[in-house]
């Protein structure tokens, strides 16, 4: 799982999507049998793609995304970029695609902070099945 | 039918056959129907959206490659194939129930739902389905809001082999063949898969459409399907 869905994800519990505090997931909490497992993965890099989605993207979400799985490099705040292609630029689009294309999240568990229900990522591929007392 | 007893016809004749037969119908569901092509590359770049009930994920290499894609379904077996799909950069999948979708609301350019909906064996369930489909596109002024492209099997196929037509039961069991060797020299195996399929009228998707509270803004009749695109 890249680390830019983590973004696009919540908890699946029915009552939780009622409360803001099933987005984002956290992955503050690994287990013993899913130790939490990240890689890297080349991406031809494109920087009008990063530029592109940057407006979809939930900033204050990434920030404790990326803080939890290590990374304190983020500004505070959506980087304002007008031209994707200047050579100033390039350096942040860079890292941002690193960060959100490249890192793979291969195996690990991912905490709903509302019913603290644990989802997990195996062989790189998250399951957000519930369980069925789960499912109302 | 009761809710308990359509899930379990669904796990017994969709989830489990698909399960059983990925292999085979990632061999030979290969074409993409060209209404599904049109809307994804019409999409403009930075679009981003979902593609419930991926399957083998044959969607993923027909989008335009400045869009991202999350792309889900109910089966593992085929989401891990539909994970090989996933082009290095603008998709990526997750296994996740078509009903209890994991997507934040109102954050979706757009939202595929090819042959999906018509699995789910009551109308209130298919309802849902359609409803978790809307639910994640942003709301907004026609070009403002996200939009929505669902394709369901019709009944009215008389044209086919299959030959169904106006009139005819909807909710039909469709076999599934695989044959195979065990050794060479041996007999052929058969078996024969049942998959559920509620087969739709003309008008029902729009029906469940608005029911489901969105707002169809095109629609029509595709090779035995039929397809709208719809927004919240
Ligand atoms: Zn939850």
């Amino acid at each position: 799982m890249k680390l830019l869905t983590a973004n696009f994800v919540q908890c699946s519990v029915k009552a939780c999507s009622a409360t803001p505090k099933c987005f984002p997931l956290h992955f503050d909490q690994q287990t013993a049998d899913v130790p939490l497992e990240l890689a890297h993965e080349d991406v031809d890099f494109s920087p009008e793609f990063i530029y592109n989605i940057l407006p979809r993207i939930d900033w204050p979400a990434l920030l404790i995304t990326a803080r939890e799985l290590g990374n304190n490099m983020l500004p505070e705040t959506t980087p304002e970029i007008e031209n994707p292609n200047a050579p100033e630029n390039e350096q942040i689009l860079r890292d941002l695609h690193t960060l959100l294309l490249e890192t793979q999240i291969i195996q690990g568990s991912m905490r709903c902070e509302n019913c603290n229900h644990i989802y997990f990522i195996r062989d790189s591929i998250p399951n957000f099945l519930l369980p069925g007392h789960l499912v109302q | 039918m009761e809710e308990k007893e359509a899930e379990q016809l669904e796990q017994e004749h969709v989830h489990e056959v698909y399960d059983r037969i990925a292999s085979h119908f990632s061999q030979t569901r290969y074409k993409p129907w060209p209404i599904v092509e049109r809307f994804l590359q019409s999409l403009p770049a930075g679009s981003v959206g979902l593609d419930i009930g991926c399957g083998n994920g044959k969607y993923l290499s027909v989008a335009n490659p400045g869009i991202y894609i999350f792309a889900t379904d109910r089966s593992a077996a085929l989401v891990r194939i539909a994970a090989a799909e996933r082009r290095a950069r603008g998709a990526d999948v997750g296994v996740a129930d078509g009903i209890e979708m994991p997507v934040p609301s109102g954050r979706f350019d757009f939202a595929i739902s090819i042959a999906v909906v018509h699995h789910f064996a009551t109308r209130a369930r298919r309802v849902d389905a359609v409803r978790s489909v809307l639910r994640g596109l942003r709301e907004g002024k026609e070009e403002q809001g996200g939009k929505a492209l669902i394709y369901v099997w019709a009944l009215e196929q008389g044209g086919s082999r299959r030959g169904w037509d106006e009139g005819d039961s909807q909710d039909v069991m469709v076999p599934w063949v695989t044959r195979r060797k065990k050794k060479e020299g041996e007999e052929e195996e058969e078996r024969v898969e049942k998959r559920y399929y509620h087969l739709y009228r003309k008008g029902e998707l729009e029906e469940d459409i608005a029911a489901a509270g969105g707002v169809v803004v095109e629609n029509g009749y595709e090779r035995d399907n039929w397809w709208a695109v719809a927004r919240r």
